[in-house]
């Protein structure tokens, strides 16, 4: 790798590359992925494959992905609920992940947060926190499953987004919730509608009986308990029901975009 | 290649028949090349979370990171599973499993286990397993079949919440996924290295005599 790495850099504005690779590749292992799917390439380019249509692994394994999306999306049933937990088996103490450090998470003015609602909806009006304090609150005790393998039980209490949902108008035939967040790389990500509509599928408020701490979004989170940990995005700003797949923060990284559990 | 091409000679008398049909040396590789896959993706996966008080060494896991990682084992278990399932039914429809694998008694397999440590274990005619092979066979399907449901029941524990119940919850079943890879890592050692010692039955498995 480090002898590559000398041979690319000759001639080359380097902050301009490490510029680059740091979006493309945000550690040096992920290097090797792409370098692997290069080769790939060459392979076939070898057994005659046009330079056009060439084949990598990476873009063979995308394509795959996109299926084990639809796969998902047929076996997701919206009427199976996750298995909730008594308050005993709540995990103390909840753990804090995310792409930042705890310091560097999102602290947020509840007073001047504003929840803008954008898109396929009639009532496009933002809701303060004081508003969106008032929709019917439900409580439910369901466990977080990180894409990393961890799992955590977790007492989550808000408003259903379906009922949300509802209430502004959103056109559910709609495909996608794309929920946008206030931390300083935006975080963003897409959810299907089916799970936007499921009944667990939650705009949460409190975490464990109080409003919801820093550490876990506040003021507000998407409490998603059908899908990986993260597709439930914390301190979110804004939401726009949409038919285009817009990406997302992970997801465009390579997280399978579906991830439901 | 060189001790294939003698083995050849000295097995030619029983040339004619066929110790493995071509439908099983098919599945046989794809499914070498689909577990490898799960194994060294699987390797990446176990290292954002590990399980143990270690990690895999990156120069022998696959995807780079855990986003590539989940990408190929996501990709290979296609392959592992469509394989698996041509074979467990090929392998009930033909007879092969009744015929090669069956009965399996513990006086046999303890009598074969001695004979194959004492070195007295006969490997001349490759159509018929020892005990110690029946059993080891009969037991890595075994193992394919809980490391599949364990992984489904990890990758779906609402969907398919029944059968991660049935693993014991889903942190248990992870533990089941992880004890069930090094339960074929264990077996490839084995079944490697006796290959690679009866060249004639790796030769069995490329071109079926």
């Amino acid at each position: 790798m480090g002898r590559i790495r000398s041979l690319l850099i000759p001639g080359v504005d380097k902050q301009l590359l490490v510029k680059d690779a740091a979006k493309l590749m945000p550690d040096l292992a992920r290097r090797r992925f792409i370098a692997g799917g290069a080769s790939f390439g060459a392979l076939t380019l070898l057994t005659g494959c046009d330079v056009t249509d060439s084949f990598s692994a990476e873009e063979m394994l995308k394509k795959i992905s996109k299926f084990n999306d639809g796969v998902q999306a047929a076996i997701f049933n919206p009427y199976a609920l996750a298995p909730t937990f008594p308050e005993s088996a709540i995990t103390k103490p909840f753990p804090f992940n995310a792409y930042y450090e705890l310091d560097d998470a999102p602290d947020i003015n509840g007073k001047d947060w504003k929840f803008e609602v954008r898109g396929l909806v009639d009532n496009k009006k933002s809701w303060t926190l004081e508003e969106l304090y008032k929709l019917p609150q439900v409580k439910q005790i369901t466990r977080h499953i990180c894409v990393e393998g961890w799992s955590a039980i977790g007492s989550w209490t808000g408003t259903p987004l379906r009922d949300f949902l509802k209430l502004v108008g959103a056109d559910t035939r709609a495909k996608y919730c794309w929920f946008q967040c206030g931390d300083s790389e935006g975080y963003n990500s897409p959810l299907d509608m089916a799970t936007a509509l499921h009944p667990q599928t939650q705009m949460t408020f409190k975490f464990g009986d109080e409003i919801l701490p820093r550490a876990y979004g506040y003021p507000m989170k998407i409490r998603v308990p059908t899908k990986l940990g993260f597709k439930n995005p914390k301190y979110v700003i804004s939401m726009e029901v949409t038919n285009d797949y817009k990406g997302g923060y992970w997801e465009d990284q390579g997280y399978n975009s579906f991830s439901g559990s | 290649m060189s001790s294939l091409a003698a083995s050849d000679e000295r097995t030619a008398p029983t040339t004619a028949k066929v110790i493995q049909p071509a439908w099983v040396r098919t599945v046989h590789w794809i499914n070498a090349v689909a577990i490898i896959l799960m194994i060294m993706s699987g390797w990446q996966i176990y290292n954002a979370s590990p399980l143990f008080n270690f990690k895999f060494s990156s120069s022998i896991t696959l995807g780079g990171w855990l986003g590539g990682a989940l990408l190929w084992h996501f990709a290979a278990m296609w392959l592992l599973m469509v394989n698996g399932l041509v074979y467990l039914t090929l392998g009930f429809a033909t007879g092969r499993f009744r015929k090669k694998l069956l009965p399996i008694t513990p006086a046999g397999v303890i009598s074969d286990a001695r004979a194959a440590l004492t070195g007295k274990l006969s490997h001349d005619d490759l159509t018929k397993y020892n005990y110690v092979q029946k059993l080891l066979y009969a037991g890595i399907i075994v193992v394919g079949i809980l490391i599949v449901l364990s992984g489904l029941s990890i990758w779906k524990p609402v969907q398919l919440q029944y059968l991660t119940a049935l693993f014991g919850g889903y942190d248990v079943a992870r533990y089941v996924h992880f004890v069930c890879m090094a339960a074929i890592c264990a077996f490839l050692v084995v079944h490697v290295a006796l290959a690679l010692l009866v060249p004639k039955s790796l030769r069995a498995m490329i071109i079926g005599r």
